[in-house]
This record gives structure tokens, C-alpha cells and sequence, in this order.
């Protein structure tokens, strides 16, 4: 279970530069929560608070993952830890193969955890088989990891990775931004057929389309780093169809 | 070398510190420190060679004492050490009882065998089994020599160049100091005054060498010299793929290497020439280390081919410039490099394409790392000839910075005496982003291990031109020398 509690971060080395101004969220495991807000709110922020990230100052509150505090562990130990974040704007590597980099990712995670590796033979065919699920072009994933990479086809890398990482707590930054409708049914088809008690999901999004596809436990509206309001999923429907001014007036926050 | 053998090495590369710093307790013998007359006489005595041999390196020798009395070292790379005492030097060290080198293994002291199975040189039957043919330079004399029968069926001569000098006499007079003469520079004139030994290959008219051929290089004598000297011959339409190898021991006294490589590449031929450079660096305080001053050269006849592929890790100072002479028509030359420079280590290298032929084409591909207080100079000269009709280059000269007290430079000239010349230059610098950092570690890596991942797909245009076994020494060599740099 993921725990945040009256969270606040800034940027670091920026004074006055407060994003997050106290976050209160509580994921079970199994759930699916979805975060909406408008843009520059915060939601990206929160994602790689939550995943780590170093540019950013903790100055109040916590997070917990089965009670245990993840506050000081780096992205790669929060990573062992079962956390994986789907990028919104995934980094652009070149000269690494995807294939090259997941292996690595899953022998570092399988090593922190005294498992074994796995095999080259058994991942190559994991590998292929989840290419193939995912519906990347087999000739990208031998190119350079998201470089040259169409929007949509970064998304789709980010779910191929998902998928063979197998976390318990994925974080899906707009991962349904600028995908077409086929590749839509793809991102939501790999969340529910993920979906189990054990694995929790935070799905951020701007569009309830998504949402016609993965039902949502429970719904936030996050608006100038606060969470405002949290419902079910009907709470999505409203905001699609009054948009956050009612919300945005209430804090004040100018957008 | 094996497969298995570089991966074994890959796990045992986990410490940190500089792995192949130890030294080998072997009875050395060593005439005396400093450089005279006497000595090059020394030398060439200890190796009976001919007449002609000692002639050409007191000539060289005397060469060398103009230049040491005019101008002295070269100073106009981006280099800085303290002034080389060239007389605390030893220019002579041989193993004791190996003035004859030895026939066979069971003829080599063991210790020196254990020091070469430490290194991961496949000496043995090993070598055999994976298709290299290892000569070894151990300070100066060579030890053994492996899979010399095999090669001996198809003509191809591949041994040490004191043996060379005694079996091959002719071919040695033909064509030493044929590419890179004694008076090219100050160090390639030293060279050929002391040269210790080398390697020597010979590939005759018409044959594909069925194997790659290897030879490692070691100093381990404290405050000696190195001083090989190399020179491989691809008749008309043969082929080689030479590999070769570079340790030193931990010390915290500089060590002088200067070494002179010839390559003939005559018509129809091609010569691929790796090396993975690992002298010992200096401590991380900047003590010690080894100074690298290499003449490397290479000249193509018509359709010839050379490559040199470099990935330099090692060296407190490295001064290298591999270079091509196209002298033929529709003759290429290539350069791929990688160079990297952490700690106080300094790196001043790149390439000379010489174009004289018509069509002659060159690719240089520089990829210079800085990290730590590291600098690295990537100096490129390109010179096109009056007669060099419709000849190309393409030059991509990239930097990559780890940290912010680190430099990097590049120092291209170029010189167009043929208008039908196209010449292409890109470069760049960039530094290893945080959005990269964060996107690998969110996945699992460490920090180490991203940055490691980062630089060896950067640097993968060249890496990926190095023989298998040695891309994966290669990428581990550039993880271990950037240890303290991250984290
Ligand atoms: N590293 C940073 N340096 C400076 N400002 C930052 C940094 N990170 C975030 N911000 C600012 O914080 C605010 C929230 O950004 P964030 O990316 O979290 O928004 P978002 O809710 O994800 O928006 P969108 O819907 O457009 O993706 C923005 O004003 C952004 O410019
Ligand atoms: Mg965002």
C-alpha cells in the first residue's frame, strides 16, 4: 500500500518554487486511481516525487510503501522495490538497444532482490512475446532507445517495458497522451489484463476516454498541487464536462 | 580469446581499482639508467642484430640528441607534465635468462606465465581454441608466441621483431622506417634509436590471415621504458585484423612508453588495427602514471584499406594520432575512436588522413570523454593533395562531458589543395543529462551502472567496429575507468 502524507516539494536549489503544497492520497493495493488536473497543476511533479527523482526537495510530509518509509531511497532502489514510473516525456538514449536496457533493468532489480537472472534465451522470448503484445514495430526496438521514436511509439515502449517489469506499483504519466485509438485499446487492454490484488495502479490522464476502458477505483482532481477533490469515477465524467473552473476559483490558482 | 574467458574477466572487474596494477616478482636484468651511444649499442648487441640495424638506430640515435638539443619534446599539444628526465631511464630490461627467447612454454617462468593468465591473455592451448595468435611483449623481450605452425602453412609470419630481424632480415630492411621514417618526430626517433622489440607480421600476396592476431603489452620493470615497435605487411590482396593489448602496473612513478607502429598496406590489401589502451592511469590524486607518446601510421596502396579502431582508457598523457597515407587511388582510410579522460588524465589525440590518390575516401569517427578533472583534445588533421581528384571525408568528432570540471577540445585542420574534394565535419559536445540518469535508474540501474550504460551506447559507433571479445573488454574497461567519476 502506498501511503503519501501531506506531501510538499519544490525545485531544488529554487526558493519559493513550492509545487506540491500537501498531498494527501492513499492507494490499497489492487487499486486503480486516476489523477486529473489541469496542465501545469502538478500531476507530473507528483509522478516523479513519488519515483524519486532528485531535482526536487521534499521540505514537508512523507510517502510510505508498506509502511516503511521511501522518502530517502534513490529511483533505482524504489524501482527494486516494485515502483515504476511510465514516463510522460521518456528520455531519448542513444546507441542502447531497448532490448539491452530491459535485460539490465531486470537483472539489476532480480539482483537487489538475491534472485536469480534470467536466462538470455527466456528473456529474449519474454521480450519478443511482449513486443509483439504491445504492438511496437519490431525493427524500432533494434534502434536506439525512444530516439527518433514517434510520440506514440515512446508511449508504447514505455508499456512494452511495463509489461516485462512486471511492477507493484505502476505510475502512468498521460501514457494515453497522443496515441491513436488502436494504441489506446493497447494501453488499456495491458492495465486490466495487469490488474490484480496485488499490483496497484495511479493512472494520470486528461481524457475519461481512458477511463471508458479502465474503470478507476478512485478519481483525484489535483489543481495547483493539491488534491481538491476525490470521488469515484463518476467524478470523471463531470470534469469532462464542466472542465476544473470551479475548482481552479476555489484556490485561486490562475492558469 | 575466449568468450568465456572475457566474460570470467567482466565479474572480477567489480573492485575499483586499477585491476591489473600488480607486478611480477621476475629477476630482472637491466643495463644501466640513461641514454648514450653506449647504450644503443648495448641494446642492439644484447639482440645480435646486423650491422645494418645498429647503423639505422645510431642514426636515429643522433637524430634524436639534435632535436633534444634544439627544441626539445614537442610541446604544442594540449598536454601538460613536467619535463621527461630522459636520463632515469632504464631503455634496457629483459627478464633474466631470457636472453634467448624461449622455444616454448614449458621454457617461460612461470610467474611470468601466471602474470599473463591474471591479464586474461589466452596464452596456452587456449588461444588455440578461440582462433588468436598471441604474441606477448613483457617489458621488453618477447615470450612466447602461439599458433606460429598454423600460420607458418599459409605463408603469414606473425612473431617478435628481434626474431623477425634474424628470420626475415630482408623484409624487416625493406620495410622499417619505410611509413614513419626515424626523423618523422622526436619520439618516433627515440623509438628507433632503443626500440626493445615489437611485433612483426607478414601476410603474403592473396591471403585472408584465417585468425586474428594479438599482442598484449606489459610493463612491469619500475621506472623503465617501453619502446616497441610494430610493423605488419599486407601484400597485394591479403588481409589482417591485428588486435593489440595495453597494461601496466600500479606505480607511483611515471613510466615512458613510446612505441612506433608501420603498417604497409599494398594494393588490393586491408589491415584492421584495434587496440584497447590501458596503461596504468595515476593514481586519482594524479601521481604516477604512464606517458603515451605514439607514432601510429599506416600507408595504402591503390584499393587498399587500413583502420585503426583505438578506445583509450589508459595513460596519465596520451599523444596519439594514428594516421592513413592514401597514397593509392580509390585506396580508404578510417579512424574510429574512443578516448577518455578521468582524474588528471590527459588526452591529446585524433588522426592524420593524408590524401594523395584519386578517390580516396577517409572516416574518422572521434568520440572523446572527459570526467573528473580529465581533458581530452581531439586534434584531426585532413589534407587533400593537388593530384587527390574527387577524394571524401567525412569527419564526426563528438565530446561527452561527466561532471563540470572536465574539458574538452577539438582541434580539426584541414587543408584542400583539389577543388573536387567533399569534405564533411560535424561535431558536438553534450553532457549526460539528468532526464537520462533519472529515466534509467527509475528502471532499476544504479547510478554507476546508468552512466555506464549511457557512455558505452554513445559510444557505440566505434565500439561496435572492435572484434567481439574486445568490444566486451572494451565496454568493461570504460565502466572501470570511470569508477569515482559518478556517484
Ligand atoms: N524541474 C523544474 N524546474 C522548474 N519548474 C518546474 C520543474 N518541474 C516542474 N516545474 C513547474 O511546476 C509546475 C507543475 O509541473 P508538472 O509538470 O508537474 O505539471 P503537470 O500537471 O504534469 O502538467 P501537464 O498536464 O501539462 O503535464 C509547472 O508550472 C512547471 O513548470
Ligand atoms: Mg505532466
Amino acid at each position: 500500500m502506498l501511503e503519501i502524507k501531506n506531501l510538499h516539494a519544490s525545485v531544488l536549489d529554487i526558493d519559493d518554487s513550492e509545487i506540491l503544497t500537501g498531498i494527501d492520497m492513499k492507494v490499497n493495493k489492487g487499486e486503480v486511481h486516476a489523477i486529473m488536473g489541469p496542465n501545469g497543476s502538478g500531476k507530473s511533479t507528483l509522478a516523479n516525487v513519488l519515483m524519486g527523482r532528485f531535482d526536487y526537495l521534499v521540505s514537508e510530509g512523507d510517502i510510505t510503501l508498506d509502511g516503511e518509509s521511501i522518502i530517502e531511497l534513490r529511483p533505482d532502489q524504489r524501482a527494486h522495490l516494485g515502483m515504476f514510473l511510465a514516463f510522460q516525456y521518456p528520455a531519448e538514449i542513444p546507441g542502447v538497444r531497448p532490448w539491452q536496457f530491459l535485460k539490465t533493468a531486470l537483472d539489476s532489480k532480480a539482483e537487489s532482490r538475491g534472485e536469480d537472472k534470467m536466462s538470455v534465451r527466456n528473456f529474449s522470448k519474454l521480450f519478443d512475446e511482449k513486443v509483439e503484445a504491445v504492438g511496437i514495430n519490431p525493427n524500432l526496438v533494434k534502434r536506439s532507445l525512444n530516439e527518433g521514436f514517434s510520440g506514440g511509439e515512446k508511449k508504447r515502449n514505455e508499456m512494452l517495458q511495463l509489461e516485462v517489469l512486471q511492477p507493484s506499483l505502476a505510475i502512468l504519466d498521460e501514457t494515453d497522451s497522443g496515441l491513436d485509438v488502436d494504441a489506446l485499446r493497447i494501453v488499456a487492454e495491458g492495465v486490466n489484463s495487469m490488474r490484480s490484488p496485488a499490483r496497484s495502479f495511479i493512472v494520470v490522464t486528461h481524457y475519461q476516454r481512458l477511463l471508458n476502458y479502465i474503470t478507476p477505483d478512485v478519481v483525484h482532481i489535483l489543481v495547483a498541487g493539491k488534491i481538491v477533490k476525490t470521488g469515484g469515477p463518476e467524478l470523471a465524467l463531470e470534469v469532462e464536462k464542466d472542465g476544473y473552473n470551479e475548482y481552479l476559483s476555489a484556490t485561486g490558482a490562475n492558469v | 580469446m575466449t568468450n568465456q574467458n572475457t566474460i570470467s574477466r567482466e565479474s572480477d572487474l567489480s573492485g575499483g581499482e586499477y585491476k591489473w596494477g600488480f607486478v611480477t616478482d621476475v629477476e630482472t636484468d637491466l643495463a644501466p639508467k640513461g641514454l648514450s651511444e653506449d647504450i644503443v649499442r648495448l641494446i642492439s648487441a644484447k639482440k645480435e642484430e646486423p650491422g645494418w640495424l645498429l647503423d639505422w638506430r645510431l642514426k636515429a640515435y643522433r637524430h634524436w640528441v639534435s632535436l633534444y638539443e634544439s627544441e626539445g619534446e614537442p610541446d604544442w599539444a594540449m598536454i601538460d607534465y613536467p619535463d621527461v628526465d630522459f636520463q632515469d631511464i632504464y631503455y634496457y630490461a629483459a627478464p633474466k635468462g631470457t636472453n634467448e627467447a624461449p622455444k616454448n612454454l614449458d621454457d617461460v617462468d612461470p610467474e611470468m606465465l601466471e602474470t599473463f593468465e591474471k591479464l586474461g591473455i589466452p596464452l596456452q592451448e587456449r588461444a588455440a581454441l578461440a582462433g588468436v595468435a598471441v604474441d606477448a611483449v613483457f617489458d621488453s623481450i618477447s615470450v612466447a608466441t602461439t599458433m606460429e605452425k598454423q600460420l607458418g602453412e599459409l605463408g603469414i609470419i606473425f612473431c617478435s621483431f628481434s626474431e623477425a630481424v634474424k628470420n626475415h632480415p630482408d623484409l624487416v630492411k625493406k620495410y622499417l622506417g619505410s611509413v614513419v621514417p626515424y626523423t618523422d618526430n622526436f619520439y618516433a626517433a627515440l623509438n628507433a634509436a632503443v626500440f626493445s622489440d615489437g611485433s612483426f607480421a607478414y601476410i603474403p600476396p592473396g591471403v585472408r590471415c584465417p585468425i586474428e592476431l594479438m599482442t598484449y603489452f606489459r610493463i612491469n620493470t619500475e621506472g623503465s621504458g617501453q619502446f616497441e615497435r610494430t610493423l605488419i605487411v599486407a601484400d597485394a590482396g591479403a588481409y589482417v585484423s591485428y588486435l593489440e593489448g595495453c597494461t601496466a602496473p600500479f606505480r607511483k612513478t611515471s613510466q615512458l612508453h613510446a612505441a612506433t607502429v608501420e603498417l604497409v598496406a599494398h594494393d588490393d590489401s586491408e589491415i584492421k588495427y584495434s587496440t584497447i589502451q590501458n596503461w596504468f592511469p595515476g593514481t586519482p590524486e594524479g601521481e604516477g602514471g604512464v606517458y603515451n607518446f605514439v607514432t601510429k601510421r599506416g600507408r595504402a596502396d591503390k584499393n587498399a584499406k587500413i583502420s585503426w579502431t583505438q578506445v583509450e582508457t589508459g595513460s596519465a598523457i596520451t599523444w596519439k594520432y594514428p594516421s592513413v597515407i592514401l597514397r593509392g587511388d580509390n585506396s580508404v582510410g578510417e579512424f574510429f575512436s574512443v578516448a577518455l579522460a578521468n582524474n588528471h588524465q590527459q588526452a591529446d589525440t585524433g588522426t592524420k588522413m593524408i590524401h594523395i590518390g584519386k578517390n580516396t575516401k577517409s572516416t574518422i569517427v572521434s568520440k572523446g570523454i572527459s570526467a573528473g578533472k580529465g581533458n581530452n583534445t581531439y586534434r584531426g588533421q585532413v589534407q587533400i593533395m593537388p593530384g587527390a581528384e574527387n577524394a571524401v571525408n567525412h569527419t564526426q568528432c563528438d565530446s561527452l562531458l561527466v561532471g563540470d570540471q572536465c574539458g574538452a577540445h577539438t582541434v580539426p585542420y584541414i587543408e584542400v589543395r583539389n577543388p573536387t574534394a567533399r569534405l564533411e565535419h560535424e561535431a558536438s559536445t553534450s553532457k549526460v543529462s539528468d532526464d537520462q540518469l533519472f529515466y534509467l535508474m527509475a528502471r532499476g540501474l544504479s547510478e554507476e551502472e546508468a552512466h555506464h550504460m549511457i557512455i558505452t551506447g554513445w559510444s557505440r559507433d566505434v565500439i561496435k567496429e572492435l572484434p567481439f571479445e574486445f568490444a566486451l573488454e572494451a565496454s568493461q574497461l570504460l565502466k572501470v575507468s570511470l569508477e569515482g567519476a559518478v556517484g
